[in-house]
């Protein structure tokens, strides 16, 4: 007799096919290539980015106006990060950031380094760092973002651009 | 609308690697088939449960008699599986049946390694078939297979 059993390991795994669809499949081989790719509503002209659904949200129809969106951009809102979790690769404390690229109407979340965590703010103007074109995978293409070294946007801008009526 | 082969699709893998307390009467049970045993427990009522449970369904008593089982048993109802997935305890087609064994008064899951859907029957007789390497599973069981 061995030792009583008194732990089992029940491991669950679930293997997906994930599909992006078109809107997201563009975006992603945009970034690849070095380029953010932005979609505009023919209605109500809001240039979404990120690769979503490829409908707007506001009019509901598909949009097919592709536009390249330039790499810098406004931090709108932040959190700081100061909890270490498992498979983290980031250093704490860190910041996770919306960012505002210049000629957007939604904001993209992106790593804010390069600055102290306790340093960023709203209306911190900042540019992409990009890994190297060709160690680009479908994961991995924006490093992070850190600050431009312009100055920051007034902040009546950016609470006017968060205002739902925007 | 975009050509479908510019639609990008990747693999995408979520697995939780859990580890669960089994408790005394499980524990017991699961203990048994290392040492390619079965054991049920009484309940008040003196059916015999297989696997043990801790408390009586009925009475929610504690519940404490182990008692001897199998290794042979009885199919009481069964499934035919066409087509295994990576996960399940046999790669090829076969059944997932509830098993009586001999002596229990409740039937436990299991696979059956029937070779061909038209062997399964319900009321058929199987025994285990046991990995040599136990480790206090239940799939210490590689599976059940038709007696001969």
């Amino acid at each position: 007799m061995g030792e009583p059993v008194e732990i089992i390991q029940t491991p669950i795994r679930l293997e997906y096919q994930y599909t992006p669809g078109v809107s997201r499949s563009r975006y992603l081989k945009g970034l690849i290539e070095g380029k953010i790719l932005g979609e505009r509503c023919e209605r109500c002209h809001k240039v979404y980015v990120g690769g979503g659904s490829g409908a707007c949200a506001r009019d509901g129809i598909p949009m097919s106006d592709v536009v390249e969106l330039p790499h810098v951009g406004t931090v709108t809102s932040f959190c700081i990060v100061n909890v270490p979790f498992a498979g983290a690769t980031v250093e704490i404390p860190y910041t996770m950031a919306a960012i505002l690229l210049d000629g957007a109407d939604i904001p993209l979340n992106g790593l804010i380094q390069e600055i102290p965590a306790d340093q960023v703010r709203m209306g911190l103007r900042v540019e992409a760092v990009w890994i190297p074109a060709g160690e680009r995978t479908f994961t991995e293409t924006i490093k992070h973002w850190r600050p431009s070294g312009e100055d920051d946007a007034p902040i009546d801008d950016v609470l006017k651009w968060m205002r739902a009526d925007a | 609308m975009a050509n479908p082969s510019d639609v990008l699709t990747a693999l995408h893998v979520l697995e939780y690697p859990y580890k669960r307390s089994v408790g005394p009467v499980i524990g017991r049970f699961l203990s048994g088939l290392r040492e390619q045993r079965f054991e049920g427990i009484r309940a008040s009522d003196g059916r015999v449960l297989v696997p043990p449970v801790e408390y009586d369904p009925q009475t929610a008593q504690e519940l404490s008699e182990f008692v001897p089982v199998g290794p042979g048993g009885v199919v009481t109802t069964w499934t035919w599986l066409a087509e295994p997935r990576s996960n399940n305890p046999l790669q090829k087609p076969f059944a997932w049946a509830l098993i009586k064994l001999d002596g229990a008064d409740t039937a436990l899951l299991h696979a059956v390694d029937a070779g061909d859907e038209a062997t399964m029957k319900t009321g058929m007789r199987v025994r285990p078939r046991w990995k040599a390497e136990r480790a206090g599973h239940i799939l210490d069981i590689e599976c059940f297979e038709p007696e001969a």
